[in-house]
């Protein structure tokens, strides 16, 4: 078992839901996401999702496009990104997830990318565009590798094709609650309870929520439905309007820490042994 | 061999495909599904047929250029006039295609990215032939470029939403488009303007463009006898292109020639070469040449024509290039409006920016070719929108 399902199943058996973070790498450069990961994680993050930055990010809205533009400004490129996360791993257990678009994988070499984001410590990629139809020739490489392949159901996958996905999901099931691109809409709490039920009744691995968790209210109310919520763009935001400013280390853990606590508030066997 | 191209995926050879976001899979095979119902449905293709004759005003003719062909003193060149369609150049067939498709398809509104806006014009007016909501994602920088078509959207009825992202053009405008989708997917019919995108949009559109190579062919065969020996058309996304040159694609004698903006020059940064300059990437949901730079980030093209101005391009395009079947080249931004102005004075004939490029394609290659060869240059679309542009890159020369 990897990182990804021995944090989800620890969590789980203390009562608890798995808070998954994304930011973008590189924003507002690279060894402030290095820094800013330890502290997320100490102030309650259970997973980190690392944003890949695209050119053009065709699912992310306004904020994460905003984020990959000053990361990619401020040179970001996959080659450094797997540097960080190797040094990051280094000192800390937190499980890694890599979120991105397939090209700059594709230009970087799928074969080279599986060996090195390994042994960097990476646990679980999240390839935006390559739907289970095109995953083959990426996962011929990173399966093997030992890399978990995190997949998307979103609000308009229909069943049949919900449970070919989940038959070669690995790590955890990643359901879109909204239909749109990233950060620009709330998941409806009705809608997100009836469809996570209906893909647990599919599969065994577990299901974080995220696209459109922005609030610890959100957090709150769609915690208790799943076994884990994404928050993405909220924090993105916040690290772009912070920028290099000493406030931001400080402003994004006590953010993580809002949401950590609405959490586990929300989950009322938090706790119990 | 070539013909049993795409596979069930959509795949020729190694391009193509539908490296596409979840939320769209759906939406995707569900259009698949529809299109290939309607593909074989006699009634959608006498209804595509009806429109195309007694709306667009097809055929086109196949026009022989006689003072062109007597002034470059080569082959004998034939111009297939998709100017002269309604809406000014070949992108009402494929939207007339496509927005009857919407219509079977119980779809109310309909999406469209556009560069030059003749996709946008194509887009609005099928749309306000059929009363349907229409909104049209356009670049900044094109809508500067392209003011007049930005009117005649929005007195089509359609809702122009400028994109101010990245260089603020089509490749934007793309990206915009396909977010909205993503969002609106439900209601909303997606109406791509190029061979491009995921599986089934570059089959479709190539269908639905393929009129023009079934007419030129026949047209051909009625007036010379016999079949062409090359065809020449301009490549962005390569929808007029393809369009010419996949009624010839089992006829190993006509050769095909697609042309690539070289913008300022391929030793600059400033072009739009994708097959030439290249490599193989994954973008708007296809696979096929791009240009990006060694992090496989994606660069801006560039192209004085706005509809050249992408950088991918079909990757059925891709394919024909790598198989050899077409050859592709590409000429600068100087040769396209020399193009532009002697096709005018020549013959009366005033081509769209983009297809100024074939034109000057034609105009290096022709003379080098004997007498009775026969090329025919798609002229995609026509010039009226590109008078400001011309203006200024002459007033930049002076």
């Amino acid at each position: 078992m990897g990182r990804i399902e021995e944090r989800f199943t620890a969590l789980k058996k203390e009562g608890r839901k798995t808070f998954v973070a994304y930011l973008t790498a590189g924003d507002p450069d690279l060894e402030t996401t290095a820094r800013l990961i330890p502290a997320l994680e100490a102030a309650g993050v259970d997973i980190i999702e690392i944003g890949v930055p695209f050119s053009d990010p065709t699912a992310d809205g306004p904020v994460i496009q905003a984020a990959s533009q000053r990361a990619l400004k401020r040179g970001a490129t996959l080659a450094k990104i797997l540097a960080m996360t190797a040094s990051l791993r280094r000192t800390s257990g937190i499980p890694i997830v890599l979120f991105g678009y397939y090209n700059p994988i594709l230009s970087y070499g799928p074969e080279k990318f599986a060996g090195e984001a390994a042994a960097s410590g990476v646990d679980g990629i999240l390839v935006v565009d390559l739907p289970p139809e095109e995953a083959d020739e990426l996962r011929c490489y990173t399966d093997p590798a030992g890399l978990a392949f995190i997949t998307l159901i979103a609000p308009t996958t229909d069943p049949v094709r919900a449970r070919k996905i989940l038959r070669r999901a690995t790590g955890f099931v990643y359901y879109i609650s909204v239909t749109g691109v990233t950060g620009t809409a709330a998941p409806r709490a009705d809608d997100v309870r009836s469809d996570v039920e209906r893909l647990k009744r599919m599969t065994a691995l577990p299901v974080a929520v995220g696209f459109g968790i922005s609030t610890p209210g959100q957090a709150a109310a769609i915690a208790p439905l799943s076994d884990g919520i994404v928050v993405g763009s909220a924090l993105v935001r916040l690290i772009g309007e912070k920028g290099t400013s000493d406030d931001l280390v400080p402003a994004a853990t006590s953010f993580a820490g809002e949401i950590r606590r609405a959490i586990d508030a929300a989950c009322p066997s938090q706790g119990k042994k | 061999m070539i013909r049993t191209q795409p596979d069930r995926r959509g795949h020729f050879g190694i391009f193509g495909g539908r490296y596409a976001a979840e939320t769209l899979m759906p939406a995707l095979l569900e259009l698949e599904t529809a299109y290939r119902a309607a593909r074989r449905d006699a009634s959608f293709k006498k209804e595509f047929s009806f429109y195309l004759h007694e709306y667009a005003g097809r055929e086109t003719p196949l026009y022989e250029a006689r003072r062109l062909t007597e002034t470059l003193g080569g082959a004998k060149i034939y111009l297939k006039r998709e100017d002269m369609n309604h809406t000014g150049s070949h992108k009402i067939n494929n939207t007339l295609g496509q927005v009857l498709l919407a219509r079977r398809m119980g779809k109310k509104k309909v999406i469209a990215e556009t560069g030059a806006g003749q996709h946008g014009v194509a887009t609005a007016t099928a749309a306000a032939l059929f009363g349907m909501e229409c909104r049209i994602f356009m670049g900044e920088e094109d809508i500067r470029r392209q003011a007049h078509n930005v009117f005649r959207m929005k007195i089509l009825g359609a809702e122009v939403t400028p994109v101010d992202a990245g260089t603020a053009t089509l490749k934007d405008a793309m990206n915009e488009a396909m977010r909205d989708w993503v969002s609106s997917v439900r209601d909303t019919f997606y109406v791509i303007g190029t061979t491009a995108g995921p599986h089934p949009y570059p089959v479709m559109v190539r269908d639905f463009q393929s009129v023009i190579g079934r007419e030129a062919r026949r047209q051909i065969l009625k007036k010379e006898g016999r079949l062409p020996d090359l065809l020449i058309a301009c490549v962005g996304g390569g929808s007029n292109a393809l369009g010419l040159f996949y009624p010839f694609l089992a006829d190993p004698a006509v050769a095909m020639t697609g042309v690539e903006a070289a913008g300022k020059g391929l030793d600059t940064a400033l072009h739009a070469a994708s097959i030439t300059a290249g490599r193989v990437g994954v973008l708007h949901g296809n696979k096929t040449y791009l240009l990006q730079d060694e992090h496989g980030q994606v660069r801006d093209a560039y192209a004085i024509a706005a509809g050249l101005d992408y950088p991918g391009v079909g990757p059925e395009h891709a394919w024909l290039h790598a198989t050899g079947r077409a050859r592709y080249v590409s000429v600068t931004d100087e040769e396209a409006v020399e193009a532009f102005v002697a096709l005018s004075r020549q013959e009366g004939i005033t081509p769209a920016l983009e297809s100024a490029h074939a034109v000057a394609w034609a105009m290096k290659t022709a003379p080098a070719m004997a007498k009775d060869k026969i090329a025919i240059i798609n002229l995609s679309g026509r010039g009226d929108k590109d008078a400001e542009t011309i203006a200024e890159s002459r007033e930049e020369k002076e």
